[in-house]
C-alpha cells in the first residue's frame, strides 16, 4: 500500500480551479519530486495535502482518507509540511521554533533528544539557538524549517522549494543533509522544486506538472537522463 | 514633597488598572490583529456580575474569583460564536461587530442592574499593619496585585507550551496549524484571558470610581492610550505605558491648570500623537508589512 | 453598490419621485412627526458624510459625533451670541466643520483601519469633555448648553414644517452633489484610494490630498447635520454629543448601507423610528431587553448576513429580478 495516494485531486482558490484532477502515489521510504514551472500547481498540491486549500477528489494517507480533516490534524498524522517561504516564526527564537515543531509530541524527554539530533544535522542552528529566527539568513531559515519538520518525527515530509532564493552552495549543503536524513530517519519525502536538476539527483520518482495537470511521470533517474524530456519540459 | 509622592503613588495605582486594560487590549491585538472596542464594556459587565455575586455570597474574594472565571469562559464563547464568523471579513465588519458587542454589554448591564451607582468593596483590608498617609490601603493593594498578575501572565507566555503556541498562532497562523496548533482555539483562549484580565481591572477600579454602566469608557480610553504609548506589540511595554499614563494623568490633574477637566483630551492627544510619530510606541518594534 | 449607479432616466425619475414624496409628507402628518423626520434628516446628512468617508474612501471613523457637535455648536454660538439667523450660519458651519475635518485628515493619513478607528474613538470620547471646559464656558454655555429659538416659519407653513422643508432641500441637494462628486474623476480617485491605495498613488493620484479633503467634506456634512439637529431641538449641550452619537451614526450608516447614497436616508430614518419602535417593543414586557441590546444584536447579524445594509439588500434583490430566468 502506498504511503500517500492522491486520486482525481482538484484544488481551488476561491472560484479558480488550480489543479484539474491530479493522480500520484508515494511509497514509503521514497523521495518523490514534483516539478514544473511557476504557476504549474506544485505548491497547491502540497497545500492540498495539508488541507490549506479547498479540494475535490481523494487523498489517502496510510490507507485513510484525509480530505475531511483540518490543517491542524495533519501534523498529528505524522505529515510535516515545510512551507513555501519557510514559514518561520520570525519573532520566536531558533529553539522556540523547534519546540513548536514538537507541539504534538507527548513525551518531553524524546523532544530534548530530537532537538540535539536536529542540531547534529544543522550545527549552524545550534550556534544560533537563542537568536530570533527572523534574523537568520535564508539558508539558515531553510535549515530551521526542515529541523522544525523533523521535530515531528514525521512519516512524510512535504518540502516546498527548499532551494528557493538560496545560493547554489547552500542549496547543495541542504540537499546533502536531506539525503542523510532520508538514510538515517527513514522519512518519506514529497519534494516540490523548480530546480529540476538538483531535485532529480535526490529523488527516486518524479512527476511533472503543467498548469494543473500531470503531464509526465517516471523514475527520476530516467527523466534526468532523457535529453528530450530535459530540453522540452525542464529547460536544460 | 509628600503631595507629589501621594500623587505619584495614586497615579501608579490607577495606572496599574490602565495597565490591566492595556494588557487585555494588547493580548487581543497580538492574537487577532483586532482592537476590541467592547473590552471596557465587557469588563464593566463582569464587575457588575462580581457585585451581584457579592450580594449573594457576602464574600468579595469569592465573588471576585467566580466573576473572573466566568469572564474567562464568556470570552472564549464570545470569540468562538460571535467573532469567528467575521474572522476573515474586512476590518470594517469586525469593528462593527465589536461595536455591537459594546452596545449589548453596556445596555445589558443597565437593564439587569439599573443605572444607579453601586458600591463594591475593596478586595484589600483596611488595616495594613502600618500607618501611612502616602497611599491608601486599596491603592497599595492594587499596585501589588496587578504586578503579581502581570508577572504571572509574563511567565505564562515565556515558559509554558500553551503560551508559546498562542504567540505562534498570532504571529503566523498558517505555520502554527502545520505544527498542529489549533489556531482557532488559541484565539478563543486569548479572548478568554483578555476578558478575565479586564474583569480583574474592573473589580480593582470599582472602589475608586464607583460602579455604574459608563464606568469603563474613560478607563478603556486610557488603557488604549497606555497600550499605544508603551507599544502595542509589546505586552511589557503596554503595561509600562498604562502605568505612565496613570501617573501623568494624576500629575496633570494637579499641576496643569485646567488639568482636572481635560484628562480624556490628554488621552486623545496622546493617542493621536503616538499614532502619528511613533506608532510602535516607546517600547514596541515596528512590524514591517510586505507590499 | 461599490460604485454609484449611472445616470439614467430611471435614476432621475426615481430621485425626482423621492423629492416630491418628501415634500408631500409634512402636509399629511402631525407637526411632531415632521420634527422627528427632520431629526432623521439631520442624521441622514451626517451619515451621508460618513458613507463618503468610509464607504467610498475606505477611511474609518467612529468619531463623527465630534464634527456633528462642531456644526451644532458653531450654529448655536452664532445664533445665541451674535444673533444670526439660523440659516445664515450654515455656510460658516460648513467651513468650520470642513476645516476641522481637513486638519484631522492629516494625522489620519498615517493611520489605517483599526488605528484610525481608535483615533476617532478617542476624539469622540473626548468631545463632551472639551465642550465642558471652564475656559470656554462663556461661549459654550458649559454643562447647561445653549438655548435658542427654532428658525421662523416661512411661506405660511408651521415652524416645524418650514424647518422640515429646508432640511429636506439641503439633504437632497447634498445627495445630488454627492452623486455628482462620485461620478467625476475625483470620485473615481476617491474610490481607487479605497480599493488599492498603493496602485492609486502609482497612477499619479495625490492620495494625501484626496484623503484629507474627503475627510474635510465628510466632516462638513456631519457639521451641517449637526446644525440642523440643533435647529430642530433649539438647544445644544455637551453630553448630547457623546461617543454614542458616533455609534448611532455608524449604526445608521451600516444599516442603511454604507456604500450608498440612499442608504443615508434609510439610516437616518432607521435611527429615529427604529429606536422609537424598539422602545415601544421593549416597553411591552419586562422580559424584553432595552432597544440598544437588540440593536447591537441586529448590527452583528447584519455583518454576518447583509454587510451592505438595507440598501444593499434592495440592490441585490433588484439585480436578481433582472437576471434571466434560466440558471
Amino acid at each position: 500500500m502506498p504511503l500517500l495516494k492522491v486520486k482525481g485531486l482538484k484544488a481551488y482558490y476561491r472560484q479558480t480551479e488550480a489543479l484539474h484532477g491530479v493522480d500520484f502515489e508515494i511509497d514509503e521510504g521514497s523521495i518523490t519530486t514534483i516539478l514544473g514551472a511557476n504557476g504549474a500547481g506544485k505548491t497547491t498540491t502540497l497545500r492540498a495535502i495539508s488541507r490549506m486549500v479547498r479540494t475535490e477528489g481523494s487523498i489517502t494517507f496510510q490507507g485513510e482518507e484525509i480530505t475531511g480533516l483540518g490543517s491542524e490534524k495533519i501534523a498529528l498524522l505524522g505529515i510535516a509540511h515545510v512551507p513555501e517561504g519557510r514559514g518561520t516564526f520570525v519573532r520566536q527564537s531558533v529553539e522556540e521554533n523547534l519546540e513548536l515543531g514538537a507541539y504534538t509530541r507527548k513525551i518531553k524527554s524524546d523532544v530534548a533528544d530530537d532537538v540535539e539530533r536536529v542540531y547534529a544535522y544543522f550545527p549552524r542552528l545550534k550556534e544560533r539557538m537563542k537568536q530570533q529566527a527572523g534574523t537568520l539568513s535564508g539558508g539558515e531559515q531553510q535549515m530551521l524549517a526542515i529541523g522544525r519538520a523533523l521535530m515531528l518525527r514525521p512519516k512524510l515530509m512535504l518540502l516546498d522549494e527548499p532551494s528557493f532564493g538560496l545560493a547554489p552552495l547552500i542549496t547543495q549543503e541542504i540537499y546533502e543533509i536531506m539525503a542523510r536524513i532520508r538514510k538515517d530517519e527513514g522519512a518519506s519525502m514529497l519534494l516540490v522544486e523548480q530546480n529540476a536538476n538538483i531535485a532529480l539527483n535526490l529523488a527516486d520518482h518524479a512527476y511533472l506538472l503543467e498548469t494543473g495537470n500531470v503531464v509526465m511521470s517516471g523514475e527520476a533517474a530516467i527523466l534526468r537522463d532523457d535529453e528530450t524530456v530535459r530540453r522540452t519540459y525542464l529547460g536544460y | 514633597m509628600d503631595l507629589f509622592l501621594q500623587l505619584t503613588l495614586a497615579g501608579l495605582a490607577i495606572g496599574s488598572i490602565y495597565a490591566c486594560v492595556a494588557l487585555a487590549v494588547v493580548m487581543i491585538y497580538q492574537a487577532t490583529d483586532h482592537f476590541n472596542f467592547a473590552q471596557g464594556e465587557m469588563a464593566m459587565f463582569s464587575t457588575f456580575v462580581a457585585w451581584a455575586l457579592f450580594q449573594a455570597t457576602g464574600s468579595i474574594w469569592l465573588a471576585f474569583v467566580l466573576a473572573v472565571a466566568a469572564s474567562f469562559i464568556a470570552g472564549i464563547i464570545i470569540e468562538r460564536v460571535i467573532v469567528k464568523p467575521v474572522e476573515s471579513a474586512p476590518v470594517f465588519n469586525q469593528i462593527i461587530v465589536f461595536i455591537g458587542l459594546l452596545m449589548i454589554f453596556n445596555n445589558l448591564a443597565g437593564w439587569f442592574w439599573e443605572h444607579t451607582t453601586k458600591t463594591l468593596p475593596s478586595l484589600f483590608p483596611e488595616d495594613l499593619g502600618f500607618e501611612t498617609t502616602l497611599i491608601s490601603p486599596h491603592n497599595l493593594g492594587v499596585i501589588v496585585f496587578t504586578l503579581a498578575l502581570l508577572l504571572v501572565v509574563f511567565l505564562f507566555f515565556k515558559f509554558t507550551k500553551v503560551g508559546l503556541a498562542m504567540k505562534a498562532a498570532a504571529a503566523n497562523p498558517d505555520s502554527a496549524r502545520l505544527v498542529g496548533v489549533s489556531v482557532g482555539w488559541m484565539l478563543a483562549l486569548g479572548w478568554g484571558l483578555a476578558s478575565a484580565i479586564g474583569a480583574v481591572g474592573g473589580v480593582l477600579v470599582a472602589p475608586i470610581v464607583f460602579l455604574e454602566p459608563n464606568m469603563m469608557s474613560g478607563v478603556l480610553l486610557y488603557g488604549f492610550a497606555g497600550a499605544l504609548f508603551g507599544g502595542v506589540n509589546s505586552p511589557g511595554g503596554a503595561v509600562a505605558g498604562g502605568l505612565i499614563v496613570g501617573v501623568l494623568e494624576n500629575w496633570a490633574r494637579q499641576y496643569v491648570p485646567g488639568g482636572s477637566e481635560l484628562g480624556l483630551t490628554f488621552a486623545l492627544v496622546l493617542i493621536v500623537g503616538v499614532l502619528m510619530f511613533k506608532p510602535a510606541g516607546l517600547f514596541g518594534r515596528i512590524v514591517v508589512k510586505r507590499v | 453598490m461599490i460604485r454609484p449607479n449611472a445616470l439614467t432616466a430611471k435614476l432621475v425619475l426615481s430621485f425626482g419621485a423621492l423629492v416630491v414624496l418628501g415634500c408631500v409628507v409634512p402636509l399629511v402628518v402631525e407637526d411632531y412627526d415632521s420634527y422627528q423626520i427632520t431629526v432623521a434628516f439631520s442624521y441622514g446628512i451626517a451619515i451621508l458624510g460618513l458613507n463618503i468617508l468610509t464607504g467610498y474612501n475606505g477611511q474609518f471613523s467612529i468619531g463623527h459625533s465630534a464634527f456633528f457637535a462642531i456644526g451644532a455648536y458653531t450654529a448655536a454660538i452664532m445664533i445665541s451670541h451674535f444673533g444670526w439667523h439660523p440659516y445664515a450660519t450654515l455656510p460658516f458651519v460648513a467651513i468650520a466643520a470642513f476645516m476641522v475635518g481637513f486638519l484631522f485628515g492629516f494625522p489620519a493619513l498615517r493611520l489605517e483601519g483599526l488605528y484610525l478607528a481608535l483615533a476617532t474613538f478617542a476624539l469622540a470620547v473626548a468631545t463632551p469633555q472639551i465642550l465642558k471646559v471652564d475656559a470656554l464656558e462663556e461661549w459654550t454655555g458649559g454643562v447647561q448648553g445653549l438655548f435658542f429659538d427654532k428658525p421662523d416659519a416661512i411661506l405660511g407653513f408651521s415652524i416645524d414644517q418650514s424647518l422640515y422643508y429646508v432640511t429636506w432641500i439641503v439633504f437632497v441637494v447634498l445627495m445630488a452633489l454627492t452623486w455628482a462628486l462620485l461620478h467625476s474623476r475625483s470620485g473615481r480617485a476617491i474610490m481607487a484610494i479605497r480599493d488599492n491605495p498603493i496602485a492609486a498613488s502609482t497612477m499619479g493620484i495625490n492620495t494625501a490630498l484626496y484623503k484629507t479633503t474627503t475627510f474635510g467634506i465628510s466632516a462638513m456634512f456631519a457639521g451641517l447635520g449637526g446644525a440642523f439637529f440643533a435647529f430642530a431641538n433649539a438647544f445644544v449641550s455637551p453630553d448630547t454629543f457623546n461617543f454614542f452619537i458616533a455609534v448611532y451614526l455608524l449604526v445608521g450608516s451600516v444599516v442603511g448601507g454604507i456604500v450608498s447614497i440612499p442608504g443615508a436616508l434609510l439610516g437616518g430614518l432607521f435611527y429615529v423610528f427604529g429606536q422609537e419602535y424598539a422602545e415601544e417593543v421593549s416597553n411591552l414586557s419586562e422580559l424584553i431587553p432595552p432597544p440598544w441590546v437588540t440593536f447591537g444584536i441586529f448590527l452583528i447579524l447584519m455583518m454576518y448576513f447583509a454587510p451592505f445594509g438595507i440598501w444593499g439588500l434592495i440592490e441585490r434583490g433588484m439585480a436578481r429580478l433582472k437576471r434571466p430566468s434560466s440558471s
